[in-house]
């Protein structure tokens, strides 16, 4: 009777622990949206969009920063989604089951975890130091290098999820491959593929690492892309770490721009999973 | 594919005919059939991009310090003689407590997952754990810099230092001032973000055993406990360490939040106390400020360390969890 009892208590044990680890990993988000709300709703007004970041001491926005943040993120997607949209459509329709694809799945996976200050170091290496200065445009760039990979993952994913019968009754009527992929499979996987698009931009708009020397800062309005340029992930880094009231301020204000901007996206993103797997009757 | 093969003679007969329309379909299926294919073969020359890039930008660091590049732990701009010891010391050690701290706590939310969660729970409690991951990792080094190390600076660690410090071993882990920031507060805050990661890859491959055997344990009459510990978790070994090898990646490569708690001291103390450095933090922070070739060079050369530990971790857990992938299609 004693073992029963002692592997029933062990049971009540190990379940409970499994539920304080939940509980723990809840806690966590919980005391991250606390604080950023405790310290970034006190900054939160109207000078923010309307004015660019300070010198220490004066009251500013944040508006050249969210400005530069908002064009390297859509430059960053507008070149690195449609490419791996191509790339994950490669993947799963005209590479199927090749060898070569098998390869670039792998490579693609590697570049999905890859440390993202290293895609900094690469795009400085072959953009900054050739272009001899620190630019929006290099910025921009290993911002799409971080999108590509999120992007092919995710295309590839929802094409596999296409039904087979569908592909077959597009070939059966005399239609090309193209036309089947871009008129049939494309339309079927929309959702899905929004869903990949709205995740990388989620992903990249938060990237603070690979704009440290490829984008810089700029103390000052700037839309050239030719030129270093404000955004919201190094004015945090730089602000935050400052000694001066008004920076450290704008920094926490920025903080839960960004974040709230990100959260919204995920959410919005999985509410379009949720649809679609209602749609095709899964789960 | 008989369907297919039979639609390709159907349009062979039609193109045989070579109307206008078929000649023009041919050459947009031969453009988007090649720009598929050049778009993937980007993806290879991305990588292979940045793995050349870095080797080249590397070279003269390594061409100067060979093998004591790796061995010293020296780090002087000024006499311009650089070591990577110290951020190697620092990348493996933080990432390698976080997950001894992010392992079991996952390992418990893909529990309550998977196994104990009811059903109208389970879906926000799963969003909740995935828009952790969501959180940029700046926004964890600004949490960690101004909520967890005063936290633990005025809790934790003295109760550490006075409680584990005075026994043998062990205790020099636990030596030295509170200072807040330093090795310890980096792997707690690396543990926080790896966590979302590790817990949904659990979560993922406790789904792929199949309920067969599962309801074999419990017909035995195991407990809920036992089905998990001795059914679930070694029909999915492998998928796990897969799991956990990626949160490591994840880890080893992590670098603002590191940049923010760490204290970016380039020496190697006993105490997990002690602030030190990483290769991340050191490039992160170093490295616009970085005068000289040779310096530029060695960050660099940090760099391509980083690309190297992360790949061989990152292609392991791959494999590992191909492994898992095939048994599970096998099972079906």
């Amino acid at each position: 009777m004693s073992r029963r009892l002692r592997r029933k208590m062990m049971n009540v044990v190990a379940l409970s622990l499994s539920g304080v680890a939940t509980l723990i990993g809840l806690a966590f988000l919980g005391a991250i949206l606390w604080t950023l709300f405790k310290n970034g709703l006190a900054g939160m007004s109207t000078t923010l969009f309307t004015q660019s970041t300070p010198p220490p001491g004066s009251t500013g926005g944040l508006l050249n920063a969210i400005y530069g943040s908002v064009v390297m993120t859509l430059i960053g997607i507008l070149v690195g989604a449609p490419v791996g949209l191509l790339a994950g459509t490669y993947l799963a329709e005209y590479g199927r089951g090749t060898r070569l694809s098998s390869v670039i799945r792998f490579v693609n996976d590697v570049l999905l975890s890859a440390p993202s200050i290293i895609i900094g170091l690469f795009v400085y290496e072959a953009l900054v130091l050739r272009m001899g200065h620190f630019s929006a445009f290099a910025g921009a760039v290993s911002l799409a290098i971080i999108a590509l990979p999120v992007t092919v993952r995710t295309t590839e994913d929802m094409l596999n999820l296409v039904p087979q019968g569908m592909k077959d009754a597009s070939t059966a009527m005399g239609a090309y491959r193209w036309r089947t992929i871009v008129g049939v499979i494309y339309p079927a996987a929309r959702s899905g593929l929004v869903t990949g698009l709205l995740l990388s931009i989620a992903r990249i708009s938060g990237e603070t690492a690979p704009l440290l020397f490829t984008a810089l800062n700029n103390q000052f309005w700037s839309s050239n892309l030719n030129a270093p340029i404000a955004n919201l992930p190094v004015v945090i880094f730089q602000f935050a770490l400052s000694p001066y009231k008004n920076w450290q301020q704008l920094a926490w204000s920025a903080a839960l721009l960004i974040t709230l901007a990100i959260l919204a996206l995920s959410i919005l993103a999985r509410t379009l999973i949720s649809a679609l797997d209602a749609g095709t009757g899964r789960r | 594919m008989a369907v297919e093969r039979l639609a390709a003679t159907a349009t062979g007969r039609v193109a045989a005919t070579e109307s206008r329309h078929a000649a023009a379909q041919r050459v947009r299926e031969r453009l988007f059939h090649g720009a598929t294919f050049a778009a993937a073969i980007l993806v290879l020359t991305v990588l292979g991009g940045v793995a050349v890039s870095l080797i080249s930008g590397a070279w003269p660091a390594f061409a100067r310090f060979k093998l004591a590049f790796l061995t010293e732990s020296i780090w002087n701009p000024v006499t311009e003689r650089f070591g990577a010891l110290a951020p190697v010391y620092g990348t493996l050690v933080t990432s390698f407590i976080a997950m001894l701290f992010a392992v079991p706590i996952s390992f418990g939310i893909a529990v309550f997952l998977t196994e104990l969660a009811p059903s109208w729970l389970k879906r926000p409690v799963g969003v909740a754990i995935e828009l952790l991951a969501a959180v940029p990792s700046i926004i964890f080094g600004v949490w960690g810099l101004f909520v967890l190390s005063p936290l633990l600076q005025h809790s934790v660690q003295p109760w550490l230092i006075e409680v584990l410090g005075p026994l043998p071993v062990l205790g020099k882990l636990f030596q030295g001032p509170p200072f807040g920031i330093g090795i310890f507060t980096a792997a707690l805050v690396l543990a926080i973000m790896v966590i979302p990661f590790v817990s949904a890859v659990m979560r993922d491959v406790f789904e792929t055993v199949p309920d067969v055997l599962k309801e074999s344990g419990y017909g035995l009459g195991a407990t809920t406990w036992e089905v998990i510990w001795k059914v679930v978790v070694p029909y999915t070994r492998t998928g796990m360490v897969g799991g956990i090898m990626l949160g490591l990646g994840r880890a080893l490569g992590e670098t603002m939040a590191v940049t923010f708690v760490i204290g970016n001291a380039h020496r190697i103390s006993t105490s997990l106390l002690a602030p030190g450095t990483t290769i991340s933090a050191s490039i992160a922070n170093e490295f616009t400020e970085a005068v000289g070739d040779l310096y530029t060079s060695s960050l660099i050369a940090l760099g391509a360390l980083l690309f190297f530990i992360t790949f061989a971790v990152i292609a392991a857990a791959r494999y590992m969890l191909l492994r898992l992938d095939r048994k599970a299609l096998s099972s079906v």
